[in-house]
């Protein structure tokens, strides 16, 4: 029987809550504080916070670090293919603006570009925060494959 | 007594943690205890932003302070010692020199500072203004953080995030890509395997 049981039962109740705040802050980004980077590092800290208490095997096997080195250039990505779509959505005869998000849809009276634009960049932010920050964790602690029963 | 006194004490009270667990970290010898006083740091300071009504700023030290940084932090200790070699009992005259030409430039500055919240300091006066009267207009969204980051400096957002990828880059390069070796990750668990095979038998080798 594994020594951590406490832990291991709370940690697993409190996973799939951290992951869920994460995605709220994520969208809730226009509304109130928060946003793509701290809703990445959130995320982030709950695979960490499973990779801790159940061992770097099952963290990897849950989220690959090849997953974690293509989600830091897809966010990049992402923002990236933004900025040119508005390059390429802009009406004939209005000026190219990298990024200019009104030029995503045509209702410019509620802005709705405006909130899909940011909602699609707050998104690449997102993946790439929370895989870069997998990803120094994965360096890191993947040098020490599980913490000794001594040290904790 | 009015509210704005009452969050002054609250301030100040922040401030002197802020200051003990700054000696503490100084003082103590035992990493585990720095590493978790860092974060305590860290909190602490996300708790004085919110006094300061600097809410997005608070948030993201409390989820970068004291979340991800310590627990790095902890995972870098655990590659090393646990207690910390006591400094030497020499004194470090140049050092302390320099602290007390700083803090004594600091404290030179501080009658120059803006007054708390005063809407004609610098750091309010162009575009701030400017922000905050056109985000309902032009960008619609609540949060003028959210409009400033993400639209109206979206290309310095965008920076930011190359920034962010290439740290991750770097750190890749130079400790691995965290697969505990070299090659492709398709077939980690029985390269793992034969890699703690062969540590082993190194270890016997050797005994």
């Amino acid at each position: 029987m594994s020594p951590h049981l406490i832990l291991r039962v709370v940690s697993k109740l409190l996973i799939p809550m951290i992951v869920v705040f994460g995605f709220y802050v994520q969208f809730h980004g226009d509304f109130g504080p928060g946003g793509g980077f701290q809703a990445g590092v959130i995320i982030a800290v709950a695979v960490i916070l499973y990779a801790l208490i159940f061992g770097m095997e099952e963290a990897r096997r849950a989220v690959p670090p090849a997953v974690v080195r293509y989600g830091a250039a897809l966010g990049v990505l992402i923002y990236a293919s933004v900025g040119v779509a508005t390059l390429f959505m802009n009406g004939a005869g209005e000026p190219l603006n990298f990024l200019d998000y009104d030029a995503l849809h045509p209702d410019q009276g509620h802005h709705t570009g405006q909130h899909y634009g940011i909602l699609l960049v707050e998104l690449g932010v997102l993946t790439t925060v929370a895989s870069v920050m997998l990803a120094i964790f994965y360096a890191f602690a993947g040098r020490v494959p599980d913490i000794p029963d001594e040290e904790w | 007594m009015d509210h704005s006194d009452l969050t002054q004490y609250l301030d100040y009270a922040l401030i002197a943690m802020l200051l003990a667990v700054g000696f503490a970290i100084v003082r103590l010898r035992n990493l585990f205890a720095v590493v978790m006083l860092t974060g305590v740091y860290s909190l602490l300071s996300a708790a004085w932003f919110v006094s300061l009504d600097a809410v997005d700023v608070a948030f993201t030290e409390a989820a970068v302070g004291a979340g991800i940084s310590t627990v790095l932090m902890l995972g870098a200790m655990l590659l090393t010692a646990r207690e910390s070699e006591p400094a030497g009992a020499k004194r470090h005259w140049a050092a302390l020199a320099v602290v007390v030409a700083a803090g004594a430039a600091l404290f030179f500055a501080i009658p120059d500072m803006p007054v708390y919240g005063d809407p004609n300091s610098p750091a309010n006066s162009y575009v701030g203004m400017d922000y905050m009267s056109s985000t309902p207009n032009e960008i619609a969204v609540p949060n003028v953080v959210t409009a400033v980051l993400a639209s109206y400096r979206g290309y310095d957002t965008f920076g930011e995030t190359v920034v962010i990828f290439t740290a991750a880059l770097g750190v890749m390069l130079l400790l691995g890509f965290g697969t505990g070796r070299r090659e492709d990750d398709d077939d980690a668990a029985a390269g793992k395997a034969k890699v703690k095979a062969g540590k082993a038998g190194k270890t016997e080798d050797k005994a």
